[in-house]
């Protein structure tokens, strides 16, 4: 269980957002709405650890809530997170992108697994292309793949949607009601209307 | 395989795809040593007199040169920021990126320098001693030089700013790994040069990753 609890940031002099409080319970989700700039992306990445909050407490688990950067560490191995880059090396191909992504995270992952995902997502026959000649629509796709070859519970998704065909939307709601089914949890910002099965809810971010 | 070990074979993959990045530090290094003697003039005791000098000021430059695309690349395609939320720990991963730009700027020079110190008649026992000087010395130019690329990422003008801040850090170690060679030359031994340098790079081996992680932190927050 994910629990923000009035949790505040600054950029510089300006206030981004303050007295952001929600939770994510196991096999709930969480669409994080709001305009542009009001720092839906700065939330993200400082749930995810790669930032710091002016005030407020990040727990995870049955944590006690304390100050500071709460037990990080510990959410650091429960939790995926995809942003706006894509973290994918132009030279690999989708296959080895995916098996360095798992080496260097320390986790195993098996060649198998790793094609079906790829193949899940619509990359079957493209595996072994150098990522540089896929289009962004496909490079998305090869990212997202982590997804299917990770068991993170927690998946933290900014933007998910973009760069998608309507078929490949289709695809990646699945792949999240399945997680979700599974007891896993999502939170994802999305600009258009997201319909996911089980508990949900959007909260709506606001200067 | 532990994350130090993929990141060291990723970015060695990576590099020999992409083979001129690599290519150019060697070079450079390459045309910098064979100019000299040329410049000087065949004069053979003042060559081999500036030779460790000259060796070890362009196996230096040649090291900083490749230093701003450390981080950077990983930083721009958003892979740096999965290095940081990966269990394993950013600093043993920045580990891994330090070994593998020694691998592929520091080592071609180590095998290199012999060949290039035959231009300026050193002598077979000093051939030896410049390559184990650099073998010994040039990981301590990769470390601190980590320390540099992680603080500067994300600088505008940063190639600039990494020279001015990592070029000052890298005098002792020019000045000992010259200095063995030239102890050799005339005749003390390398062995107290080799030594410090030896301790030199144990002491930036501790400190630096721990250094560059937490300034690389800092630039992702930003």
């Amino acid at each position: 269980m994910l629990t923000i609890s009035n949790l505040s940031c600054d950029r510089g002099d300006r206030q981004l957002f303050s007295g952001v409080s929600f939770s994510i319970s196991a096999g709930e989700w969480l669409h994080l709405s709001g305009d542009n700039g009001v720092g839906k992306t700065s939330l993200l990445r400082l749930i995810c650890g790669l930032g710091a909050h002016t005030d407020g407490h990040i727990a995870w688990g049955s944590d006690v809530p304390q100050a500071g950067p709460a037990s990080r560490s510990d959410l650091r191995e429960h939790l995926i997170y995809l942003g706006h880059q894509l973290a994918l090396k132009d030279d690999l191909s989708a296959l080895e992108n995916l098996m360095t992504h798992a080496a260097v995270a320390g986790q195993a992952l098996s060649h198998e697994r790793a094609f079906t995902a790829l193949a899940e997502l619509g990359l079957r026959g493209r595996e072994n292309l150098p990522v540089k000649v896929l289009s962004q629509g496909q490079k998305r796709r090869a990212a997202l793949a982590r997804l299917l070859t990770s068991d993170a519970s927690l998946w933290v998704l900014d933007e998910p949607f973009v760069a998608l065909d309507t078929h490949a939307q289709a695809v990646l709601t699945a792949v999240m009601n399945a997680h979700l089914t599974r007891g896993g949890m999502v939170l994802l910002t999305s600009h258009q209307a997201v319909e996911l099965s089980g508990q949900g809810h959007v909260y709506r971010l606001a200067a | 395989m532990s994350g130090f070990t993929a990141v060291v074979k990723r970015d060695v993959v990576l590099a020999m795809r992409r083979k001129t990045e690599v290519l150019m530090a060697v070079f450079f290094f390459v045309v910098v040593a064979a100019l000299f003697p040329l410049g000087i003039g065949p004069d053979l005791n003042t060559l081999r007199m500036v030779a460790p000098g000259i060796l070890w000021v362009g196996a230096l430059l040649a090291s900083m040169l490749s230093l701003n695309r450390l981080f950077a690349s990983d930083y721009a395609d958003g892979t740096l920021e999965q290095m940081a939320l990966a269990p394993t720990g950013l600093t043993q991963l920045v580990a891994g990126k330090v070994v593998a730009h020694w691998l592929l700027s520091g080592f071609p020079l180590v095998v290199l320098a012999p060949l290039l110190g035959v231009q300026f008649d050193l002598s077979a026992t000093a051939l030896w001693t410049l390559s184990l000087s650099l073998l010994i010395g040039t990981p301590v130019l990769s470390l601190i030089g980590s320390i540099g690329a992680a603080l500067t990422l994300g600088v505008r003008g940063g190639e600039v700013l990494i020279a001015m801040l990592v070029l000052p850090l890298y005098v002792p170690t020019l000045v000992f790994g010259a200095g063995a060679v030239q102890a050799e030359v005339t005749g003390l031994g390398a062995s107290a040069h080799l030594s410090i340098l030896a301790a030199m790079t144990l002491i930036s081996a501790v400190l630096s990753p721990w250094a560059s992680t937490a300034a690389l932190r800092l630039a992702l927050e930003s």
